[in-house]
């Protein structure tokens, strides 16, 4: 299965590279900035309003007396502090959530926080991440021969099995051959990006930043916006918007209709974040509650095997939730392309 | 103190309950789509996609809810 006089791996290169650098930038910076707005938040929480401040104060406080029931369940919904440092629950939030330092081979970095035209934009673990998979993809998916020059070898056979997959089990069945052709690069890129991101979590100071919501949320936004985008430029807006309209119903339903029918593509696509995010976070989590389960010689080695098997089937949804991501929103944006409902 | 301990209760069950209506949903079709591929074996190709997207849908709304029963368990 090798690719063959088809212009497709042709194309799917230095110019596309362009487009490709055009769809990844505004997903990192979209990441960031709902970070940014999620450190605001909490650095908010922690400085100003009186209750919160009291809050802070009786949790680093004298934690064997007793506190109020509300003062308790109030640290419980705020304490970002408290939970640091508390076995497993610290390790399992060290290990899966964003944070503002990268562990390197014992070196800790503390990242810095862009300020562009009033925006803050925290460079966190997760958008180092992000940035690996996107040159990870510039530089392994990059073609290594001529489309038509004979058998691939090596590392290019195994991305064109990828790549052709990818076309026509996928992106062609969806859209068929003739809107399958211009939509192909961004599939692959989605694609790849996923895989990469979610493979990017299985290797040693690593982390997956698909585990993140906001970049799911980006992922997600840049589907629903392709989506909507070539349906409204291939049929015409208003057109596009008439297809939500099922054919051969009463006058009187369609006010109720409607909306529902706009509100089904938007929970289609938030299904399609909450997907991958909850996928990927809940892989890691049950890892590292099986490592935080060590507590002795003698159940080290169970748990090692818990988590190693885990690890394996971790391997196998980083690639079924890539295929799934892709197949679903070419699944999405082919009914709008295809214009019938 | 008590009301709190109900809630992480209830967000303990949820994620069970969850479990269980995922479970029976994916196995239904993962069952029908098995019999189909013996019934067919040259069509496993497309019953597989099939069966993979179906399933994706299930999954969706399961992590959903899972999801309510995390952040209510974080609280």
């Amino acid at each position: 299965m090798y690719l063959e006089n088809t212009p497709m791996y042709d194309r799917f290169s230095m110019s596309r590279l362009v487009g490709l650098v055009l769809i990844i930038l505004p997903l990192i910076l979209f990441g960031g900035q709902l970070q940014a707005d999620e450190h605001a938040d909490h650095s908010g929480a922690a400085s100003t309003g009186d209750s919160h401040q009291e809050t802070v104060e009786a949790e680093h406080g004298t934690d064997a007396e007793t506190h109020g029931e509300a003062a308790s369940a109030e640290a419980g919904g705020h304490g970002e502090h408290g939970e640091e440092d508390t076995g497993v629950l610290g390790l399992l939030t060290h290990h899966l959530m964003d944070s503002n330092h990268y562990e390197f081979f014992g070196m800790d970095f503390h990242l810095p926080v862009l300020s562009i035209g009033g925006y803050h934009l925290p460079i966190t673990k997760h958008t180092i991440m992000l940035i690996t998979a996107a040159i990870l993809l510039i530089v392994l998916v990059f073609p290594r021969r001529k489309v038509g020059s004979g058998v691939p070898h090596g590392w290019s056979n195994f991305i064109e099995v990828l790549i052709v997959f990818i076309r026509d089990e996928v992106v062609y069945p969806n859209l068929g051959s003739k809107y399958g052709r211009k939509y192909l690069s961004f599939f692959l890129t989605a694609f790849f990006f996923v895989l990469f991101s979610n493979l990017l979590g299985m290797i040693p100071y690593g982390s997956s930043s698909t585990g993140n919501i906001a970049v799911t949320g980006a992922l997600a936004s840049v589907s629903l916006i392709v989506m909507v985008g070539s349906g409204m430029i291939i049929h015409g807006p208003l057109k596009y918007m008439g297809s939500f309209i099922p054919h051969g119903i009463p006058a009187f339903v369609i006010p109720i209709l409607f909306p529902i029918e706009i509100a089904g593509i938007l929970v289609k696509h938030f299904a399609l974040c909450i997907r991958l995010f909850a996928n990927m976070l809940a892989g890691h989590a049950v890892i590292t509650v099986f490592l935080g389960l060590i507590s002795s010689y003698f159940i080290a080695p169970v748990a090692i095997v818990g988590a190693v098997a885990i690890s394996l089937l971790e391997l196998f949804v980083a690639f079924l939730q890539a295929y799934i991501f892709t197949m679903l929103s070419s699944l999405f944006i082919g009914a709008a392309v295809s214009g019938e409902h | 103190m008590e009301n709190l301990a109900f809630g992480f209760m209830g967000a303990g069950l949820g994620a069970g309950i969850v479990t269980l209506g995922a479970g029976l949903g994916i196995g239904r079709i993962a069952g029908q789509a098995m019999d189909g591929i013996a019934r067919q074996p040259e069509a496993a190709g497309k019953i597989q996609t099939a069966m993979l997207i179906s399933a994706a849908l299930i999954e969706g709304v399961a992590f959903f809810n899972a999801v309510i029963c995390m952040l209510i368990a974080l609280k």
